[in-house]
Parts: structure tokens; C-alpha cells; sequence
């Protein structure tokens, strides 16, 4: 074993234990905090297969950005998250017996990993010779050349997040006030109000 | 990307632009005030697609690379999906106008959720038909919970959404073993790495992609989402559910079995038989149950994906003809039915309680009996087209030795009359009330009318439909 | 024409039984009767011009399916055209009676329109009975078959407001079920084996046929003899043989035209017709022909003792209907159809005639069927006592015997007796007894009705019917009734006569009349003089009763030409028919049946042996009834036992009630209550009334709401399907 294995085991392991821990955690802000580690551990894997570029993403994008903002957002909702675990427990001896079931089965089809003939000349068909070009341009080659239509749906994929982000939050509501300054500013003494001489003990 | 890239996603780029051009038209001209125009333009835009798709191309053809097919088979899938989404869309249009939630992003989140279900029936690579499943998911979710103002609206969307980010995921999983197994993503690639032995690993990847999939068409037991889904929806948004992504998720399922795993049928056929009994049965038998009609067209559609299911389960090229023929006359149905649901009402408010429709029949004769035709066709009771499209998969399951789940179709089918039946029942000799208002574009009187004519009349001939679908099963299944 | 004759009565029911509100009553009985009589006149024009070529008019195409291919179509041939006169010529007389029968009825109130139904009912028959005769394949037939069924169970239960006919009506048709069981199975066998359901079809195949062998139940049969056995039993049911024949009396519930013409004339025929029908295939059958013949022989003779002790009129006439039919299927059995055919026709004029009189005794008798209530009614009803009498004649077989003189029942009776000699020894000893005692009831019958004393109201006759004041008087029936019965009492005297030669005269003649490869092609000349001489008495029989004279001139030349050509013909006819195994014609004689010709050769005591039977029932009954009245009642009170047994008709009916009726009521109690009731419908009701809720109950309970229950359902259907799948499809 060389070092690069030593090191691949020790991020797969934190990977995987930072996942579980993820789901396990009683509070929502250590299940993030998880979960950036999990991110971390991730980073550290592609570095491993030389995709840096993936890898430098993987940090400042999902680190930075994505599970701060998850973080913001778990500490801003208050969600009881005790009374939902509650309700899951009562499911956990039956939740506990499929995942069991599930997890022997996929090990036993791991166990017993085969590869088809042909399928290590196929993964490496795809993507440029690693010593020509570095890893940033032969990502580039891929999204925007081979696979452009699937670059482009998920352009699409993302303007629909966006679309569907408007849609469901921004409202113009009827049944609120709201200062509108111009509104204010263009108003004119002479429409908005009228004076009215009251003689003494008469009333309007 | 070369020309011939280019000419085969035409269709697809055009809806996008369109989808992009429409979306800075409402954002800048008037907003909602378009909505009407935009509906109108997208379906006009749909039928001429359609059109153009249906007559205007031929042959094989294969684009990126192999991520992406035109074959008859698609472009079969792709009409029906092109002409019952713009169905949805006009009638849908009245509803949703008087009942103010007709919002210009309607079209245009439409449009894109007919782009994913485009491509994914056109997909030749894992990835493609991933994003194709993306883009018509995410469209859905957010439709789905577009009446915001309605808690059971919202909720549907985000079931929609946790359960589909669920099924995504199993997919995923699916595909991470398939593409592990083989080392491509690519389906003529997978179909040439089958062959021997297969590997466990393999199978579990097929049955969780299986799984995921059986989720987009709601078979049982991945179905639990649909009749929360249905009912929370707005109406119009539940026909669109019931409609177009079932056409789409079916041929996908179609399409990768076959161009993918069509060397080990053994193993897909048992999955599908399996869905395809339990969605039968449990369509059937929940149904009995319910009193909202939404929630029971959901059922409805549990049950009839798993007929559809029967046909493909049956794994020969027939059996791919008979889902396209069941498919094509359930979405039919189901439009003309819809076209009657959307028009419930009382006092205006719309409403989908089952009960409200005792002795319908004496106030409005026609419809009454267009409606009993619908029923009937979707029981699959002879001679509406519904019978035939139970004949048909029900026949392939024969052909190919699966006499079983012939027998276990015809067993659900005579307990699922039951409840189409029962609105019947109400219609013609249910208790003295007041029955239901039917307030009814012209439109969706011209739909619901239409497809009762067509139920009553495909007897002739289907239509020509069997030939068609046959060339389309042909190309798929080599 | 054929068609004419075929859709005429069809029509007259139709105008009749829905059109009589508009038109009216009479108006519609009219014009049944009067197009019945239209294809009873155009049945006549076919049966004399015909010239034994089979032909066929296609209707329409009637069954595409697979390889059972039919069509509509009315096969005319010699067989069929017997048939349409019989048929129509009955019917025809039957519905002008039933203008003077059904009058009035005291089964009904002035205000109930019995008249018309019963009329299209008549007409009805008429046409289901010529689709069985005019049937040109076994599925047309089948239908014919069916269709006189159905209009013999309304016909029995017509006065529907008595219970007694109703279970007649019920009896009947479910006994006839049995029957046609057997008949839809030979059907079904000969489609199975042949392919073919066309007559044409099936006759080429019978000689194959012969050597094939076929499993059913459990056993190798011969598929011929299989066959012919299977539509016998369809036979015997239509035809009342022996096992079957307990509907037969009963039926005598319906009013008595229509026993004339359904229970003596026509439909109880059908069965004599299909054998014949079916000859080409009896011909390869040797032990259903044995089978046949013994049943037959049976039956006649069964039939006859029962009917020595009978005191319903009506009863009597039908046992010896049933007896009769027995000698026709002797006929049949032992290969001389032509002899068979020979006595329907015959049977079909003095039996409808015999019934006719005896409705007419009845009618002046109002309702009276009691033999032992009459007495002393020849001078009260001149009329009907000679067409009795002339009936009587014909039945008992009176003529010279050694010559071919006599009434019709002599002359086909006779021929019948000479076949069952040569054909089975034991059948004809057995039928010559029968012909004695049905002399012996026959007689009786006349005695005990015309001669002695009136012995109205002295024998269990109620008063209660309510018409007391005029009921002791017998009247003669109206002109309307006598006239059938002057007509078939001329077909009774003469038909005999004047068809004798060819139905059993010589072998060359037969065979030229039926349409069959002629032995010898000379014998066409000879064949076509009796055929042309038969010719004259044709419009004599549509124009009722005036000339009598053109009849027994025909008879005369028909008789005159037999004996020579008898002679001449011996020897070329042994020679022709070994090798005409073709099966043209209306009828087929096999190659090895010589019973035909050997019939003419039997030995003269044999010939006079019915006659010298004949005689001893008469002088028997003459002692009884007239002679010496108290000796029937001291007979049967010195052999009570057997008296009884007679008198209860062989305890047939209460054997079957035993064996069949309670067996099958209780089991199907039992299946109505525990296996139906409990069972089914339990099970049924079960799972849609149990089942089904509970597990929509459950389904909507799964429904919970709770995403998580959804994700969970989700992951479980995943593991699911990856145990099943790797469970099943590890191997």
C-alpha cells in the first residue's frame, strides 16, 4: 500500500462516517457541520484522482457557500427536530430490520463486484489522456464540447430552480400596507383633504 | 455540435427558446395579464410541434454522440406527450383565470417540464435521461405547489419534492452500480457489455433505477406520493400529473429496458410483472375507498400504470405497441375526464367530492353520458377504446407466456369497475340532492365531448393507431 | 318457392302474434291460416313436380368461424319434400280446425285474446319445423330442432293459468334437454371428426368415418357407431322412444289440435327424419341401427300395453302415437328408410286425423276426456264417428291382405312388419303383438266412445265447471272442424295406395324417387309413371273435399305397375347396388343392406301375420266392450297387479322420480343452499363485502400522510423487489 491508498482509506472512511453522523446527530447544526466535513473528506478523494479543479469547487462552493447558507437556515427555522425523531423511532426496530435487509443484500452485490469485459477501456474512452492536458481544460473538452446538450439542460434544470424559487416567494400582497414613498411624495394637499368651517354648536 | 446534432433536438431547442423568449415577454409586459396569450401560444406551439414531429421526420437518428436518440419510437411518445399537454393547457386556462391563479410562469414551467419529458424519452445515456428526468421533476414540483395561498398545495409540492429528491437518489445510486458494471453511461454501450452471467451488483443498480422510475409513473408501491399529490394540486396541475410525465416516464422505463437491458430481459421483466400486479390491485382496491374524485382518478392512474406496466413486463416487442396504444388512449381518457373534473363546481367554488355528482344525469343529460362513456372506457368496459387498450397489453402478457398476469389484469380490472361504476351509479340513480354545478368552457365541453365521441368511436379501426405503434416498437425492440 | 314455403308461416306468426292489436284478432288468424295454406299448396306443387334431384337455395351465409362454415340454406330433396307436405298439409288443417276448436274455451274470459297467440304459436311451429326439415347442415337443423322445442313447451302450457300444464310444458322440454344433449354431442363429434358441420360434407366422410375410433368417456368407441348413437338419443327424445317418452302423454295438457299436429303428426316425426336423414352415416353404423331397431321395437310394443288400460281419449291416441313411432324406427333400424318415411307419412294423416276426432269428441263433449263418461255418441255426432272410424281402419290396418288394397296404415304398417322380419326376427314378433293390441285399444276406443250406452256424469265427472245446463248434451262440431277431417280422412284411405310402390315397391323406384344412383337406369321409365299418376290428385287436396275420384285413379295406375316391375329388376338391382356407394340422394342404402329387397320375399304367413293380429284385437275388443262389458273390469280385478302396472304406464314416471327427479332436487337443494348460497355467493360476497373493504381500509391507513411512511414504503419496495429478484432469479 502506498501512501495515496493510506490516504484514500482514511478519507473514504471519514466520508462515510461523516455522512452517518449527519443523519444520526440530535442537533441540526452539528448534522452541517457533518456534513461540511463530509465535503472536506470528498475534496480530499478527487484530489486523490488528480481532479483538483473538482476538488478546489468542491471547497469553495459547497463549503463555502451551499452549507453556510444551510447552516444560516437551520439556525434561523427553529424545527423540533426531538418531536420528529420521536415520531421515527416508534418505526425504528422495522427501519432497522429493511436496513439491515438492504445492507446485507448491497453488500453481497459488492462482494461479489464484477466488471464487464470491455468497461475499463469504455471509462477511460471518455475523457482525454491525463499527461496531455490538465484536468480543468479536459473538464472543459467534456461539458462544453461532449457534452453540451447535458451542459445545457442542466442550465435549463437551474433556470427552472429559479423560476419555481420567484414563483413560490415572490407576492405582491393585496391585504398588506406598504410605504410607497412617490406615492406619498406626489400627493396633493388640495385632493387628499377639505376644510371645512364649523359654526359653534352645530356639528358637521 | 454538428448540423445533424443540431436538426435532431430542434424541436427541443425551439421549446426552450421559446420557453426563454416567453419568460422575458411576461416578465416585462404585464406579467399575469399575458398568461392567457402565453397558454394559448404554448399549445398552439405544441400541436404545431407535434405536427412537425409526426409527419416532418423519419428514420433513426442519433445525436451528441449517441446521448441522444430520434427514433419512432420517440417521436411517438413525443406526440402524445406534445398534444395532451397542450390539452391540459387550454383547458386548464379557463379554470385557472377565474379562479386567479393563472400566473405567466404557468406556460413557460410547462414548457420546460415538456422539454426534461422530451428528452427523456429521446435519452441514449444515463446522464441524459437523468437531466431529462431533472428538468420535468423540478418543473412538476414547483407547479404542483403553485397555489401557494393553499396549505395542501404547498404540502403536495414538497412531498412531490422530498419523495422524487428520494427517488432521484435511488436512481443515482441505480446508476453509479450500472455505470461501475459497465464503464459507460452510454445504452448501446451497457447493451454491449451484457451477456453471460449477470452480476448481483448489476441487478441491484437495475432495480434501484427500476424503482425510481416506477416512481415518475406512480406504480405501486412507489405510488404513495400520487394521491396526496393529486388532490393537494390544483386541479388543472393534477391533469398535467395525469397526463404527459406518465406518457414520459413509461417510455423511459421502455427505453431502458430495452436499449439498455434488452440482453437480460430475465431480469427486468419480473420487476416490472411484480409493479405491475401490485399497481393493478392497489389501484383497484384503494379506490373502492374514496370520496374525492381527484383522489380517486389517482388510483385510477396507480391502476392503470400497472396495465401499461403488464405491457412492458411482457418484454417483446409487442408488448412495447400494446403500453404505447394503452398509453395513448389512458392519457385520452383521462383528459376527457379531467375536462369534466376542472368543470365541478358549487357557487363557483370548484369541488371534487364524489357525492356531489348524485343524479347529475337530470340536470345535464349530455355530459351525464359522456361522462358514463369516460367511466365505462376506463373500467375497460366494451366496446369503448378503454376495453381495447386492457385487450391489447392484456393479449401481449399471453403471447409471452405470462398467463398469470393476464389472469391477475383481469381479476383487478373487474375490481376497479367497481368504482368507476359507482359514479355512475350516482349519476343515474343516486340519491335526490342537489347535484353539482358544470360550468364549462367551450373548450372543455369540446374535450370531455371529443374523447367521449373518440371512446365510442375507436372501435373502428383504432384510429390507425396500431400500425403506428407497432413501427414504434419495432425500432425500440431489435 | 322453397322459400316461400320456408317464411310464409314465419311471417303469419309474426302478423299474428304482434300485429293482431291492429289488424284484429281474426284478421291475424286469418291470414296465418291463410299463408299456411299458401305453403301447404306450394309443398304440394314441390312434392309431386320434384323430380329427385337435390337442390338447394342459399339464403344467406349464416356461421363464419374458423373451419365451421354454414349457411341459411333449404335443401330440397326427396326426404325434405315428404317432410313439407306432411308438415304443411297438417298444419295447414290444424290451424283451419283450430278456427272451430278454440272458439271458445272456458280457460279463459271472453276479454283475454287467447286466439291470436295461440295461432302465431301454430304458425311459429310451422316454421321452426320446416327450418328442421329444409336444413341444409346440422346447426340449421340444430336450430329447427330447438325452435319446435320451444314452441311445444308453449303449446303444452298454453292454458298457462293450470299448474298441471305448466309441469307438462316444464316436463317436456327438460326431458327433450336430455335428448338434445345427446344430439348437440353427436354435432359436436361429427365437427370434431369431419370437420364439417354440411350435410354433403359429412355424408362423404361417413365411410371414413366407419374406420375411425374415439375416446369418450373413457372408452374406444367406433366413431360411426359412437355417432349414430349419440343422435339417436337426440332422436328418442323428440320422438319419445322408450327412456324418453314420458313427456310424450303428458303433453296431451295442450289443447288437441295442437296434439294433432306437434305430439302425432309433425315434430314427434323429427326424429324418424333425422335418422333417415342421417342414413349415409347409419349406414356405416351397425350397432346403432341394432340399437335403434331394438328401441323401437320396444317402444311400440311398451307403448301398446299401456294404452290397452288408458281411459283418457286423448291418452290412448298418444300412446299408440308413441307405439307408432316405434314401428318407424323398427323401420329405420333395420335400413329401410324409405319404409320408415313411408309410415310417417301415413301415420302423419290417420294420427292428426285421430286427434282431430277426438278433440271433436271432446268439443261436443265440452272437455269431457274421459273415455268412460262417453258411450253411444255415433248417432249425436254422425260426422266425427266415420272420421274416427276411418282413422281407426287405418291405424288397425284393415285391407286385403296379399295385395296392395287397404287403408293407409295397412299398407305402410304391413310394409314395416315384412322389413323387421327380414331385419331382426325378435323386433318383428314384437311388433306384430303391438299391432294386435293396438287393433285392441283402437277398438276400444270406438267402442267405449261411439257404441253402448251414455254413460256421461256416472264416472268421477265433477259438475263444477259451471255449464251444467247443456253439458249433457253432444252436439256435432262446426263445419270448420269436420272439414280437416273429411281431408285427412281421404289421406288416410288413399295415401297408402298411391305411394306404395315407391316408397317400398320396388327397389329401382325407390331409389329413382329418393334421388339415389338408380340400380338400373330402365327403371327411371317405370319410376315415372306412378310419379306422373300421383300428379292428378294434386290440386284435389288444397280444393278440400269434392273430388274424390282423381285420387283413386292415381292410386290405381301407382298399384298396377309395382308387381312387374318387382320382377323384372331382381337381379340387375343385387348387382347395382354393391357398387353405388355414392352417397347421392335423399337417403342412402349401403351396399351390403338388402333388407329392402329381401322384404318383398318373405314368407306368406308373415305377410298376413299383422293382419290375422289385427283381427284378434278386434274380436277381443268386441268381446270386451260389447259383447260381454263386465269382463274388463273381472280381468282386471283377476290380474291386479299387472292391470296396475299398465294402468300406471310401467311406473316409468315414478322410477324416474326416484332415480333422476328427487336425486337431482335435492342436490340441487343442496348446491342452492350450501354450495351456491354458502359457498359462492359466501365467498363472493365475502371477498367484495369482506376482503376488499378490509383491504381498502388497510390501503387508505397506509395513506397516512407522513412523508417518512411514504419514503419508508418506498425503500421497502426497493428491498422487496432485490429479495424476490435475487431470490428467483438465482438460478
Amino acid at each position: 500500500m502506498t501512501v495515496a491508498d493510506y490516504a484514500f482509506y482514511a478519507f473514504a472512511i471519514v466520508v462515510v462516517a461523516a455522512g452517518l453522523m449527519v443523519t444520526l446527530s440530535r442537533n441540526p447544526v452539528h448534522s452541517v457541520l457533518w456534513l461540511i466535513l463530509a465535503f472536506l473528506s470528498s475534496a480530499g478523494l478527487f484530489v486523490l484522482l488528480g481532479a483538483e479543479f473538482v476538488a478546489m469547487l468542491l471547497i469553495i462552493v459547497y463549503v463555502g457557500a451551499v452549507a453556510v447558507l444551510f447552516l444560516f437556515v437551520v439556525m434561523m427555522l427553529d424545527i423540533d427536530f426531538a418531536a420528529l425523531k420521536g415520531e421515527i423511532a416508534r418505526y425504528m426496530p422495522l427501519g432497522l430490520l429493511i436496513g439491515v435487509v438492504l445492507l446485507m443484500q448491497l453488500s453481497l452485490g459488492i462482494g461479489a463486484w464484477v466488471q464487464a469485459e470491455g468497461a475499463m477501456g469504455l471509462r477511460q474512452a471518455v475523457a482525454p489522456e491525463m499527461d496531455q492536458v490538465e484536468n480543468t481544460r479536459a473538464l472543459g473538452l467534456l461539458i462544453y464540447d461532449k457534452y453540451l446538450l447535458l451542459f445545457q439542460l442542466s442550465g435549463l434544470i437551474l433556470l427552472v430552480a429559479m423560476i419555481g424559487a420567484i414563483l413560490l416567494t415572490l407576492r405582491h400582497r393585496k391585504d398588506v400596507k406598504r410605504q410607497n414613498v412617490l406615492h406619498q411624495m406626489w400627493r396633493d394637499p388640495a385632493k387628499a383633504m377639505e376644510l371645512k368651517d364649523v359654526k359653534p354648536g352645530q356639528g358637521l | 455540435m454538428t448540423a445533424v446534432d443540431f436538426n435532431t433536438i430542434l424541436p427541443e431547442f425551439l421549446l426552450a427558446a421559446f420557453a426563454l423568449g416567453a419568460l422575458m415577454f411576461g416578465a416585462y409586459f404585464g406579467k399575469d395579464k399575458t398568461a392567457a396569450t402565453l397558454v394559448w401560444a404554448t399549445s398552439g406551439l405544441f400541436i404545431a410541434l407535434a405536427l412537425f414531429i409526426g409527419f416532418g421526420t423519419e428514420g433513426e437518428r442519433m445525436a451528441f454522440g449517441g446521448l441522444f436518440t430520434d427514433d419512432p419510437f420517440a417521436r411517438f411518445a413525443k406526440v402524445i406527450i406534445l398534444v395532451s399537454a397542450a390539452c391540459v393547457m387550454v383547458m386548464a386556462q379557463d379554470y385557472m383565470q377565474r379562479r386567479d391563479l393563472l400566473r405567466f410562469e404557468f406556460p413557460i414551467l410547462v414548457t420546460l417540464a415538456v422539454i426534461g419529458m422530451m428528452v427523456m424519452v429521446s435519452a441514449g445515456d444515463l446522464m441524459t435521461l437523468y437531466m431529462g428526468l431533472e428538468l420535468q421533476s423540478l418543473s412538476l414540483y414547483v407547479v404542483a405547489a403553485m397555489r401557494r395561498d393553499s396549505t395542501k398545495s404547498s404540502e403536495a409540492g414538497l412531498k412531490y419534492f422530498v419523495l422524487g429528491a428520494l427517488s432521484s437518489g435511488l436512481f443515482l445510486y441505480g446508476a453509479s452500480l450500472a455505470y461501475g458494471f459497465a464503464g459507460t453511461t452510454q445504452f448501446a454501450g451497457i447493451l454491449s457489455t451484457l451477456g453471460g452471467d449477470t452480476p448481483v451488483g448489476l441487478t441491484i443498480g437495475l432495480v434501484f433505477m427500476l424503482a425510481a422510475l416506477a416512481f415518475k409513473v406512480s406504480a405501486a408501491p412507489f405510488h404513495m406520493w400520487t394521491p396526496d399529490v393529486y388532490e393537494g394540486s390544483p386541479t388543472p396541475i393534477t391533469a398535467f400529473f395525469a397526463t404527459a410525465p406518465k406518457v414520459a416516464a413509461m417510455a423511459l422505463i421502455a427505453r431502458l429496458v430495452h436499449d439498455a437491458f434488452g440482453g437480460i430481459p430475465g431480469e427486468w421483466t419480473q420487476v416490472l410483472a411484480a409493479l405491475a400486479v401490485v399497481s393493478m390491485f392497489l389501484g383497484a382496491i384503494a379506490a373502492i375507498g374514496q370520496r374525492d374524485i381527484k383522489r380517486l382518478m389517482a388510483y385510477s392512474s396507480i391502476a392503470h400504470m400497472g396495465y401499461a406496466l403488464v405491457g412492458l413486463a411482457s418484454g417483446t416487442a409487442e408488448g412495447v405497441q400494446a403500453m404505447l396504444i394503452y398509453m395513448a388512449i389512458y392519457v385520452t381518457m383521462n383528459v376527457g375526464t379531467f375536462a369534466f373534473i376542472l368543470s365541478m363546481e358549487r357557487d363557483g367554488r370548484p369541488i371534487t367530492d364524489i357525492q356531489s355528482l348524485n343524479m347529475f344525469s337530470k340536470k345535464e343529460p349530455l355530459k351525464a353520458l359522456a361522462l358514463l362513456v369516460l367511466m365505462f372506457s376506463l373500467a375497460g368496459v366494451p366496446p369503448m377504446l378503454g376495453f381495447f387498450g386492457k385487450f391489447y397489453v392484456l393479449k401481449a402478457a399471453v403471447d409471452a407466456g405470462m398467463v398469470w398476469l393476464a389472469i391477475a389484469g383481469a381479476v383487478a380490472s373487474v375490481i376497479g369497475a367497481f368504482y368507476y361504476l359507482r359514479i355512475v351509479f350516482f349519476i343515474y340513480f343516486g340519491k335526490d340532492g342537489e347535484p353539482a354545478d358544470s360550468n364549462m368552457a367551450p373548450v372543455q365541453w369540446l374535450m370531455m365531448v371529443g374523447v367521449a365521441v373518440i371512446m365510442v368511436l375507436g372501435i373502428v379501426n383504432l384510429f390507425g393507431i396500431e400500425p403506428v405503434a407497432a413501427l414504434a416498437a419495432e425500432a425500440l425492440v431489435r | 318457392m322453397a322459400t316461400i314455403i320456408l317464411l310464409a308461416p314465419l311471417i303469419g306468426a309474426l302478423i299474428c302474434g304482434f300485429g293482431w292489436r291492429i289488424i284484429g284478432e281474426r284478421a291475424g288468424q286469418i291470414i296465418a291460416t291463410a299463408l299456411v295454406f299458401l305453403a301447404a299448396f306450394l309443398s304440394w306443387v314441390i312434392f309431386l313436380t320434384f323430380d329427385g334431384e337435390m337442390y338447394r337455395v342459399v339464403l344467406l351465409r349464416w356461421i363464419e368461424s374458423g373451419s365451421l362454415g354454414s349457411e341459411w340454406a333449404i335443401r330440397i330433396d326427396r326426404l325434405t319434400a315428404i317432410m313439407l307436405v306432411v308438415v304443411n298439409s297438417v298444419s295447414a288443417l290444424v290451424h283451419l280446425y283450430s278456427f272451430g276448436y278454440m272458439a271458445h274455451d272456458d280457460n279463459w274470459t271472453e276479454r283475454e285474446h287467447y286466439r291470436a297467440r295461440f295461432f302465431a304459436y301454430l304458425s311459429f311451429f310451422t316454421f321452426a319445423m320446416l327450418m328442421l326439415v329444409t336444413s341444409d347442415n346440422l346447426v340449421q337443423m340444430f336450430f329447427g330442432w330447438e325452435g319446435v322445442g320451444v314452441a311445444s313447451y308453449l303449446l303444452i302450457g298454453f292454458y298457462y293459468k293450470k299448474p298441471s300444464a305448466n309441469a307438462a310444458a316444464i316436463k317436456a322440454f327438460v326431458v327433450n334437454r336430455v335428448g338434445d344433449f345427446g344430439f348437440a354431442l353427436g354435432i359436436m363429434a361429427l365437427f370434431f371428426l369431419t370437420d364439417s358441420i354440411r350435410f354433403d360434407e359429412v355424408f362423404a366422410a361417413a365411410p371414413a368415418l366407419a374406420e375411425t375410433s374415439i375416446r369418450f368417456l373413457w372408452t374406444d368407441w367406433n366413431a360411426a357407431n359412437l355417432i349414430g348413437v349419440l343422435l339417436f338419443i337426440g332422436a328418442m327424445g323428440k320422438s319419445a322412444q322408450l327412456g324418453l317418452h314420458t313427456w310424450l302423454p303428458d303433453a296431451m295438457e295442450g289443447p288437441t289440435p295442437v296434439s294433432a299436429l306437434i305430439h302425432a303428426a309433425t315434430m314427434v316425426t323429427a326424429g324418424v327424419f333425422l335418422v333417415c336423414r342421417m342414413s349415409p352415416v347409419y349406414e356405416y353404423a351397425p350397432s346403432a341401427m341394432v340399437m335403434i331397431t331394438v328401441l323401437g321395437a320396444a317402444t311400440a310394443f311398451v307403448a301398446a300395453t299401456i294404452g290397452l288400460v288408458q281411459n283418457d281419449i286423448k291418452r290412448v291416441i298418444a300412446y299408440s302415437t308413441m307405439s307408432q313411432l316405434g314401428y318407424m324406427f323398427v323401420a329405420a333400424g333395420v335400413g329401410v328408410y324409405s319404409v320408415a318415411m313411408f309410415h310417417l307419412f301415413t301415420h302423419a294423416f290417420f294420427k292428426a286425423m285421430l286427434f282431430l276426432g277426438a278433440g271433436s269428441v271432446i268439443h261436443a263433449t265440452h272437455h269431457e276426456q274421459d273415455m268412460r263418461n262417453y258411450g253411444g255418441l255415433r248417432k249425436k255426432i254422425p260426422y266425427t264417428f266415420w272420421a274416427m272410424m276411418i282413422g281407426t281402419l287405418a291405424i288397425t290396418g284393415v285391407g286385403i291382405p296379399l295385395t296392395h288394397i287397404g287403408f293407409a296404415g295397412f299398407l305402410s304398417k304391413d310394409a314395416v312388419i315384412e322389413s323387421a322380419f327380414v331385419g331382426n326376427q325378435g323386433a318383428f314378433w314384437l311388433l306384430v303383438v303391438a299391432a294386435g293390441m293396438t287393433s285392441f285399444y283402437s277398438w276400444r276406443l270406438m267402442f267405449l266412445t261411439f257404441y253402448g250406452s251414455n254413460r256421461a256424469g256416472t264416472v268421477g265427472h265433477g259438475h263444477g265447471h259451471g255449464h251444467d245446463d247443456h253439458h249433457h248434451e253432444p252436439h256435432e262440431s262446426p263445419k270448420v272442424m269436420l272439414i280437416p277431417l273429411g281431408v285427412l280422412a281421404l289421406g288416410a284411405m288413399f295415401s297408402g295406395m298411391i305411394w306404395y310402390s315407391v316408397f317400398f315397391g320396388d327397389e329401382d323406384k325407390v331409389r329413382n324417387w329418393f334421388g339415389m344412383d338408380a340400380a338400373h337406369h330402365q327403371a327411371e321409365e317405370h319410376a315415372a309413371a306412378p310419379v306422373e299418376g300421383a300428379t292428378a290428385p294434386a290440386p284435389s287436396e288444397g280444393a278440400v273435399v269434392s273430388t274424390e275420384a282423381a285420387p283413386v285413379a292415381g292410386a290405381a295406375t301407382a298399384v298396377a305397375d309395382v308387381p312387374a316391375v318387382a320382377t323384372e329388376e331382381v337381379a340387375t338391382a343385387e348387382a347395382a347396388h354393391t357398387a353405388s356407394v355414392a352417397p347421392k340422394g335423399a337417403i342412402f342404402i349401403g351396399p351390403d343392406n338388402t333388407v329392402l329387397h329381401d322384404a318383398h320375399y318373405v314368407p306368406k304367413w308373415v305377410k298376413v301375420s299383422p293382419f290375422i293380429a289385427m283381427v284378434l284385437g278386434f274380436a277381443l275388443s268386441w268381446l270386451f266392450y260389447i259383447k260381454n262389458p263386465s269382463l274388463p273390469g273381472r280381468l282386471a280385478a283377476n290380474q291386479r297387479p299387472l292391470y296396475l302396472f299398465l294402468l300406471n304406464k310401467w311406473y316409468f314416471d315414478e322410477l324416474y322420480d326416484w332415480v333422476f327427479v328427487r336425486p337431482a332436487k335435492w342436490l340441487g337443494g343442496f348446491l342452492w343452499k350450501r354450495g351456491d348460497g354458502a359457498v359462492i355467493d359466501g365467498s363472493i360476497n365475502g371477498v367484495a363485502m369482506g376482503l376488499i373493504p378490509l383491504l381498502t381500509r388497510l390501503a387508505g391507513r397506509a395513506q397516512s400522510g407522513y412523508v417518512f411512511h411514504y419514503a419508508f414504503a418506498m425503500v421497502i419496495g426497493v428491498v422487496a423487489l432485490i429479495t424476490w429478484l435475487t431470490l428467483s432469479g438465482a438460478q
